[in-house]
């Protein structure tokens, strides 16, 4: 029965649709416990005082806990992916606004939330650094001294330090860019910014946890079931068993609920009070849990006179807000990928991650990758141009091929660059003739392709259970947000195993039951789960013929499993367990030159060609077309995939044209969904989306992920099309009608006011 | 915090009566009945992830007394398919793919019924005017618009 490149409905689609799909924002338990947060209103202080007192006379108040009560329980309670540098509960010191300082918890929110209103604290106000290249400098200090985590093996090498606001620095060095440059015909050089904006899932963060008999049971909205097991663990002293991590359905995540987010802050509750507590986030709240890099990229590249990269150079700074999260590891992991998609024999790459007085950011679909093809694939349109050469011959002519290595060394394997740059020209009709509109209406092509480099090393460990009746169930602790990984995997598995997909039962995260998996992220589980899940699912295979040999059945004959367990066992009993784990190799870069020559199991490729339209009256863009090409591999369901690419695309459209959080002295003035605009019905342009024919061959099946490529080439193939249609660049996302305006009025000589 | 006044409604097709303070919302009301496909997100009546039906008219749950059901006959997402069998509007949303996490989905569902029975077949510019009160933020507009027409053509 072929499973593989089937079109079927997402398992849970029914349960969708009715509206009774499982969410951790739905579970209640008894005698739970609601805990709501005083946040910190000023961007950087020392806590003098926290005057709790009203809040605790407050009616219906069950407990007010502050971070010196958490700090009872847990002496060091801090907690991160890369960094041990997240207070629970703020302790002595408040890095950004709406950082939690006090938890109040009643059995009715309503009362808690009112409460937590009735608490007031008190500080000395320090300076604050909110801009990436200022922090630069060591003049304000966000955290005196560095506390490296070293969970991960790929983040040994990061040392604390002090004095200094950078968490990390990636430094990479291939051939000598500096004679590179001296010796080019032409060397140019631009800035490019992007700006802070968040995933805003709808179903907020929330976590619940559960205390009972020396352990404890969390319920939550997170991506990283392990990861969350491990950490609260740690924070604890207990071994991994006394935690168990449950994970039903996300209602969205797009990177937002990867690693610790409210678990560890429940989970103290919880054992504090000993009592169930729960913790939800409201949309505002969201805006103070974790958010996306804005960046400032300087990019620098020579030419030589035929047209060809000779150097690039990228200094990359990354705006990592007041703790770290995963912040080095997008650092270090996009810095791999810097230079884009060419084949350049002299490179170098300075990344740094930043801590501010905002905020937190860490990984938003793509880890980083968006932020850098947004500056490199408008260097490169801006350099084609000033050379005079056609954008996508110019691309071709530099592109970089199989076989080919990457900046990093790493040699290029299955990575369809050229099939998605081809795919996008002959969708957009690149030399076919074009409207180029009139008067006030101009139009424009624009075109921009990318790739990123998956994590790596990483691990994922898939138990397939084979039932006396021949069902079949697997247990993984991939969690499925939406992105379609539970049908996913049951093809993997009915296509080994011969059975159909939808009989498959996929067994939702649970740390007591489902093994280990490093996260859902980074398009990291179709590839490494998806292998794990095909070798355990071949494990199993090869376990029921051992069961059917032991049974006295003759070799090769093709006994149906329920046949198998019945002759065995002699009536319907017993099953049959197979499991596999799966961990590409992986070399670390590099200390001195940043160079690895294995540092991905595999590339995404992904890409776009807009046409747009451009009001210069009003500096108004109007997409026309928007045309997503990606390298997936061979897709296990191509209609899902298609669903991925087109909706990471939509997401990225709105970073590029609406999604901005507004500071002001640090506080954001946005934090809501009136104030802050994502891309509704009335913003999706007319749309094209083509999974371009290639096949990972180390993927399970041919397969690939996919969940971020979509958002790869959007940002600059508009600001390419915008200068194609009026001759301005636009250097800073998002791209609002006021930016084009302005840039049509410097070039028009007119320019306008300041604000 | 005020106390509690008894209030009687028919409830997907059920009389039911509840008590409920002043203060509490609509969605808080539904969650006692153990409804959960409405679902408070912005708390702001932007996002129409709390969408329900109130006398056949569609309400932002979030924005909507509870108290203000009394007498009213309220519908959510879960009556839909209380006979066992998916609506049309359902069937539709499932072939065309037009969800992914699923959380806004029944509000996009109840709006779809809501636009099916006043405009039969229903253009594009219909469909995106209908659903500007509804986001969905994995993006799966494109396949929202192809399950509406879908389930047009089949009922």
């Amino acid at each position: 029965m072929n499973q593989i490149a089937r079109d079927i409905p997402r398992l849970e689609a029914r349960s969708k649709v009715s509206g009774r799909a499982d969410y951790t924002h739905n579970l209640r338990l008894p005698g739970m416990l609601y805990g709501k947060l005083f946040r910190a209103t000023v961007p950087h202080g020392r806590i003098l005082s926290i005057d709790t007192q009203a809040a605790r006379a407050h009616p219906g108040v069950y407990r007010v806990i502050t971070g010196e009560d958490i700090k009872q329980l847990i002496p060091e309670p801090y907690y991160g992916p890369a960094f041990h540098d997240q207070p629970i509960l703020a302790l002595d010191k408040v890095r950004y606004v709406g950082e939690p300082v006090a938890a109040v918890l009643a059995s009715d929110p309503h009362v808690a939330e009112q409460a937590a209103q009735m608490i007031s604290a008190e500080y000395e106000e320090l300076p604050a650094v909110y801009d990436e290249v200022e922090a630069m400098a060591p003049k304000t200090l966000v955290h005196d001294v560095l506390r490296p985590a070293g969970t991960f093996a790929d983040l040994k090498h990061l040392q604390g330090r002090k004095g200094t606001n950078i968490a990390l620095d990636y430094h990479l060095r291939r051939g000598d860019a500096e004679k590179a440059f001296a010796g080019a015909a032409r060397v140019i050089a631009h800035t490019f910014k992007t700006q802070q904006c968040l995933h805003l899932p709808f179903e907020p963060h929330v976590a619940i946890a559960e205390p009972g008999d020396g352990r404890l049971t969390i319920h939550t909205s997170n991506q990283t079931p392990s990861f969350v097991r491990i950490e609260i663990a740690r924070l604890f002293g207990w071994p991994e068993n006394r935690v168990r991590v449950k994970v039903p359905y996300l209602g969205g995540g797009y990177g937002a609920k990867v690693y610790v987010k409210l678990e560890a802050l429940v989970a103290a509750l919880a054992i504090l009070v000993r009592r169930p507590v729960k913790v939800a986030l409201t949309m505002e709240e969201q805006f103070y849990m974790i958010t996306k890099h804005a960046t400032t990229f300087r990019i620098k590249s020579g030419v030589d006179t035929d047209g060809r990269i000779v150097a690039r150079a990228c200094e990359v700074f990354w705006n990592g807000g007041a703790y770290a999260d995963i912040g080095p590891r997008v650092t270090q992991k996009s810095g791999f990928t810097a230079a884009g998609p060419y084949d350049i024999d002299n490179v170098s790459i300075d990344s740094y991650a930043l801590y501010t007085n905002r905020t937190p950011a860490g990984a938003l679909r793509g880890f980083g990758v968006p932020q850098l093809v947004w500056a490199y694939e408008s260097h490169t349109d801006l350099i084609a141009r000033e050379l005079g050469i056609d954008p996508v011959e110019f691309r071709r002519k530099n592109l970089l091929r199989d076989g080919r290595p990457q900046a990093s060394g790493t040699v290029m394997q299955d990575a369809a660059i050229g099939e998605v740059l081809d795919a996008l020209v002959a969708r957009v009709g690149w030399s076919k003739p074009f409207d180029r509109g009139t008067g006030t209406l101009r139009r424009g092509r624009g075109i921009a392709i990318g790739f990123k480099a998956s994590i790596s090393p990483t691990t994922s460990v898939a138990i397939v259970n084979v039932s006396a009746d021949g069902s079949v169930y697997l247990y993984k602790s991939t969690v499925d947000m939406g992105q379609g990984s539970d049908t996913a995997f049951a093809q993997i598995v009915g296509e080994v195993l011969d059975v159909k997909a939808e009989d498959v039962r996929v067994v939702a995260p649970d740390t007591d039951v489902t093994p280990y998996d490093m996260g859902t992220l980074g398009s990291r589980s179709l590839f490494h789960m998806g292998n794990a899940v095909r070798l355990a699912a071949e494990d199993a295979r090869a376990k029921l013929r051992a069961l059917a040999t032991e049974a006295g059945l003759p070799e090769g004959t093709n006994y149906p499993p329920a046949e198998i367990f019945k002759k065995r066992y002699g009536m319907q009993a017993g099953n049959v367990v197979g499991t596999a784990s799966y961990v590409p190799s992986y070399k670390p870069p590099d200390a001195q030159t940043g160079m690895s020559d294995n540092v991905t199991p595999f590339w995404m490729v992904g890409g776009a060609a807009v046409e747009v339209e451009v009001d210069t009256e009003t500096g108004h863009v109007r997409i026309l077309r928007l045309i997503n090409a990606a390298d997936c591999g061979k897709p296990i369901n191509p209609g899902v995939a298609r669903t991925q690419l087109s909706g990471a695309a939509i997401m990225q459209l709105g970073f590029t044209l609406s999604e901005a959080m507004h500071l002001d002295g640090g506080q954001v003035t946005n934090a809501s969904l009136a104030d802050y605009k994502i891309p509704g019905i009335g913003d999706i342009p007319p749309m094209e989306n083509e999974l371009v024919a290639a096949e990972q061959h180390s993927g399970p099946f041919g397969a690939k992920g996919l969940g971020e490529s979509g958002t790869f080439g959007v940002s600059p193939a508009i600001a390419n099309a915008i200068h194609d249609a009026v001759g301005v660049r636009i250097t800073e996302l998002p791209i609002t009608a006021e930016a084009v305006l302005r840039a049509l009025r410097v070039k028009a000589g007119h320019p306008l006011e300041d604000e | 915090m005020t106390s509690a006044r008894t209030i009687n409604f028919t409830l997907n097709g059920q009389p039911v009566t509840a008590a409920i303070e002043p203060h509490r919302n609509l969605i808080e009301l539904l969650q006692r009945f153990d409804l959960f496909g409405a679902r408070e997100s912005c708390g702001q009546g932007l996002c129409g992830c709390c969408t329900v039906l109130v006398d056949d008219k569609a309400v932002s749950g979030c924005l909507y007394f509870a108290v203000w059901a009394d007498g009213k006959t309220i519908a959510t997402v879960e009556h839909l398919d209380a006979d066992g069998a998916l609506s049309n509007v359902q069937q539709a949303f499932i072939a065309a793919g037009a969800f992914q996490c699923g959380f806004c989905t029944p509000g996009f569902v109840l709006m779809a019924h809501q636009l099916l029975k006043e405009h039969p077949n229903p253009s594009d510019e219909d469909i995106r005017h209908h659903f500007s009160g509804n986001l969905c933020r994995c993006a799966a507009y494109p396949e929202i618009i192809d399950a509406v027409k879908r389930a047009a053509k089949a009922t």
